[in-house]
């Protein structure tokens, strides 16, 4: 029972790192209707960036985010710039592979200059932990979820009380619309996946901490992201967040229950059902592609 | 018989020249290295057009087809361990058994990734190969997870081996560009192509979207499952994260974008030009991590510069010349000047 | 008995009931107008009996057989045909295609043959020869005017010779002379068997083409007759002039 406990805590701790990661996708899919395939590989780049700081400068790793987030984002606005904004036709389709090429591109590159042996981002708290109900958490998953809340925290404030916010919804909710009353969609759409790609950095350190990983651990990171905004509802941030936790959990639980190796299926088995009965996903809207 | 216009005898003229050319390369170079390539460039040439089935003319573009490619290749070495089948040319027979069971699957799979609209349909299909990929990880007892299935091996000649693998995946590649073509001329095939424009619009006119986008999902998916098959026997030894590749996954989507999606030709022309170019990268960079690089690269110029592909751009700066011709100085279209084309372009491919 | 008859239609948007209890008949051989002030539901019924959107409450009956609840394919296939408000045809398909992808029966047969689409296609040429724009045969839907457009679309409609035609502000964006045009193909092919209803707000347009004229306000229908009997009931000037 105490291992179920246990699992259902882990299970939320770690579900804030891809609650946060899974926002900044589906923020992306909400903003310029695209799904960006590179996100994995995108946070496992904040990852390496972070790696490289920490190595070399000795800060700690959440220190890194102060350089790492803000590089991202400028690297978020400038590839949205470079290869997302000249798709005219076919968007959906076509962005797709797009930001695909981007993940291999970059996976290519990490390959190359840090090579495929696993890493991980050291913390002087990593081994730390204290005792819950009979077991201990480890001090890094609570200041992991305490960080993702954070920044969680902070985008919502920024979507919902400033005006930069309150453009990305409006194109979120009509592109058309929104350029009709005044809001430069272009600009927005650039800020927009500046911001995701930013998140995906943050979300990076934490996972980065957490996890060992490789370049090429972007595939079953995006994979998992993918099923959870499916299941939270493409473009819905209430969605990304919950989606993100039933995920964590229910693979946690899982694990300890049936075995590690079913963990990953029995959340594909929830998507699947879920899809069954609400195919727009949990909070997602019924859309009739044109009125 | 019928009389031929000129540039339907040009087309049947350059049909059968490249059947031709196609039917005696294994004996023109019979090099193994260079069969190889043929092996897999004419494996290509079959998922490319299997893929552009489905995602060319319904435009549900799925990212997960490799999960078929994996299932069949898996479906055949079972069936042959199983069966107790000897290596040779008998396993090339249960081939179609593979096919039948993929299409089983892939009418599971294509129920549920359809009751989505286009974006999620991508994603599901993405997760259902993911979910495929850890079934066969993890039904060790079946699938021998991660240690890998075997094939049985034949006992042919270097020089021989690769040449029975080369016709079965060209007898496949016909059989799939047949199949686009006939689609394509049907009323059926209309139909996919309209649910491509405006699902909607395609209801409001009696197009039954369902079973129609259903249909197409579970021919497309059977001949990647028999593709897969082969390609199974012809590697002789398939383990899960590589038979169940993503990057296959793309690379067929790649090359039917870079050929023209939805055309009939398209597909052939992008794996024609794109497999023996990765296959040339992977050998070359395959040991650094650079060759993702370069084919990143590739990627984007393609997409970048080509975004409707290869065969569209040329057939619309052709159609743009011929319309300059016929209407003259002003340009544009009306309702009483424009010269119409004397052929509708309905069944041509 | 009548074509069509809705009883009780009710559809909530969430906190907004667009038709309220709507009932209302179609008779055969006529052509009827749906009329009534923005927001009274006309599209929303559209939607409803066609198939598109789900119904809350209330029953639709075509030729007294229920028809609540099948979809859009299935109902095109039992005889009613729609338009839209914005002219709505396949851009990428030319505009004979267009005319061939109408579906009436689903037969193996006939969706796999590649014969017998001779046939087809000399019907398709005569519709569209018959709306004036058989000259535009060979070119891409993308291309087309908007008014030729309008009128592909009302003839692939046709082309699977719908008993009833729903047709969505047929008016809607349209030169007068069009117009014209348009009421003419409208009546002739009333006079060869098709019913009509068509929402629309252009009342010349009404008056002139409709039989027979239904008002609908706030999701109901509130009157009911002659074009004229309508135009002066105060009902419908207060739904008009008050809302």
């Amino acid at each position: 029972m105490t291992l179920v406990l246990e699992a259902v805590l882990l299970g939320i701790l770690t579900g804030g790192v891809y609650a946060l990661m899974a926002s900044g996708l589906t923020l992306i899919f909400g903003v310029m209707r695209i799904i960006n395939v590179g996100h994995g590989a995108l946070v496992v780049l904040g990852a390496y960036l972070s790696f490289a700081i920490v190595s070399s400068l000795h800060i700690d790793p959440i220190l890194s985010l102060v350089v790492t987030m803000p590089a991202m984002f400028a690297l978020g606005v400038a590839l949205q710039i470079v290869f997302i904004r000249p798709l005219k036709t076919d968007r959906e389709a076509l962005s797709v592979l797009v930001t695909y090429a981007l993940a291999l591109g970059i996976e290519g590159l990490l390959g190359y200059i840090f090579t495929s042996n696993y890493v991980q981002l050291r913390a002087w708290y990593e081994t730390a932990s204290f005792p819950v109900f009979g077991f201990r958490i480890a001090y890094v998953y609570v200041f992991g979820f305490g960080l993702c809340l954070a920044i969680l925290a902070a985008m919502f404030w920024m979507l919902y009380r400033t005006s930069f916010g309150g453009a990305i919804r409006a194109t979120m909710l009509n592109r058309t619309a929104a350029q009709l009353i005044g809001v430069n969609v272009d600009r927005v759409s650039a800020l927009a996946f500046g911001v995701g790609v930013a998140t995906a950095a943050a979300g990076g350190v934490i996972f980065g901490i957490t996890n060992s990983f490789n370049p090429g651990s972007h595939y079953d990171l995006i994979s998992r992201l993918l099923t959870i905004i499916v299941l939270g509802g493409l473009g819905s941030l209430r969605g990304a967040v919950i989606g993100a936790m039933i995920m964590l959990i229910t693979t946690d639980v899982t694990a300890v229950l049936i075995s590690p190796l079913w963990a990953s299926f029995a959340f594909f088995v929830i998507l699947i059902a879920v899809l069954i009965v609400r195919p727009q996903g949990l909070y997602g809207i019924k859309v009739r592609d044109r009125a | 018989m019928r009389r031929m216009s000129r540039t339907g005898a040009i087309k049947a003229g350059a049909l059968v020249a490249g059947l031709a050319l196609a039917l005696v390369l294994p004996f023109v170079a019979p090099d193994p290295a260079t069969t190889n390539i043929a092996v897999f460039t004419v494996m290509y040439v079959g998922l490319a057009t299997a893929w552009n089935i489905m995602g060319g003319y319904t435009g549900y573009i799925s990212l997960g087809h490799a999960a078929f490619f994996g299932f069949g290749a898996y479906a055949l070495g079972l069936l042959l361990s199983h069966f107790g089948i000897a290596a040779g040319f008998q396993p090339f027979f249960f081939v179609p058994v593979a096919g039948i069971l993929t299409a089983v699957i892939a009418v599971a799979i294509g129920w549920i990734a359809l009751r989505t609209r286009a974006a999620t349909f991508v994603i599901v299909t993405i997760a259902c190969m993911f979910m495929l990929q850890l079934l066969a990880e993890n039904l060790v007892g079946l699938t021998g997870g991660g240690a890998g299935l075997s094939f049985p091996v034949p006992r042919w000649s270097g020089d021989f081996f690769n040449i029975p693998y080369y016709f079965a995946m060209l007898a496949l590649a016909l059989v799939g560009l047949a199949l686009s073509w006939w689609i394509r001329g049907s009323k059926f095939g209309l139909g996919l192509l309209a649910i491509r424009d405006d699902e909607d619009k395609a209801l409001a006119v009696g197009v039954p979207t369902r079973a129609f986008k259903l249909t197409a999902f579970v021919i497309s998916a059977v001949l990647v499952g028999m593709i897969g098959a082969v390609y199974g026997y012809y590697v002789t030894y398939i383990y899960p994260q590589f038979v169940i590749d993503p990057l296959v996954g793309i690379s067929m989507v790649l090359m039917v974008f870079l050929g023209g999606m939805g055309t009939l030709w398209g597909p052939v022309l992008g794996a024609v030009i794109l497999e023996p170019a990765q296959l040339w990268l992977a050998y070359n960079f395959g040991a650094s991590r650079l060759y993702l690089v370069f084919y990143a690269a590739v990627f984007l110029v393609v997409i970048l510069l080509l975004p409707r592909g290869i065969i569209p751009s040329v057939m619309e700066l052709l159609r743009r010349r011929r319309q300059h011709r016929a209407e003259g100085p002003t340009g544009r279209a009306s309702d009483t000047h424009e010269t119409p084309r004397a052929v509708p372009r309905g069944a041509a491919p | 008995m009548s074509l069509l008859e809705v009883e009780n239609l009710t559809k909530r948007f969430g906190g907004v009931t667009a038709v309220d209890g709507c009932s209302l008949s179609v008779e055969a051989g006529s052509i009827t107008g749906l009329i009534g002030p923005n927001g009274s539901g006309k599209t929303t019924v559209f939607n409803l009996v066609t198939g598109f959107i789900p119904r809350d409450a209330g029953e639709v009956r075509f030729k007294s057989k229920s028809i609540s609840g099948l979809g859009p394919d299935r109902i095109y296939g039992l005889g009613i045909g729609r338009t839209f408000q914005l002219a709505r045809i396949f851009p990428r398909l030319t505009t004979l295609e267009n005319m061939l992808v109408p579906i009436r029966r689903v037969g193996l047969r006939g969706l796999m043959a590649r014969g017998q689409w001779n046939d087809e296609k000399a019907k398709a040429m005569d519709m569209l020869e018959f709306m004036e724009i058989s000259h535009v045969a060979g070119l891409l839907g993308g291309s087309l005017s908007y008014g030729q457009r309008k009128l592909l679309e009302l003839a692939a409609v046709m082309m699977a010779r719908p008993q009833l035609v729903l047709l969505d502000e047929p008016a809607g964006g349209i030169n007068p002379v069009l117009l014209e045009r348009i009421a003419d193909h409208i009546r002739q092919l009333n006079a060869q068997g098709a019913t009509f209803l068509l929402v629309e707000h252009n009342m010349g347009f009404v008056m002139n083409l409709c039989n027979d004229v239904v008002v609908l306000h706030r999701g109901q229908a509130i009157a009911r007759g002659a074009p004229a009997e309508v135009r002066a009931n105060p009902a419908v000037l207060e739904a008009y002039l008050g809302a």
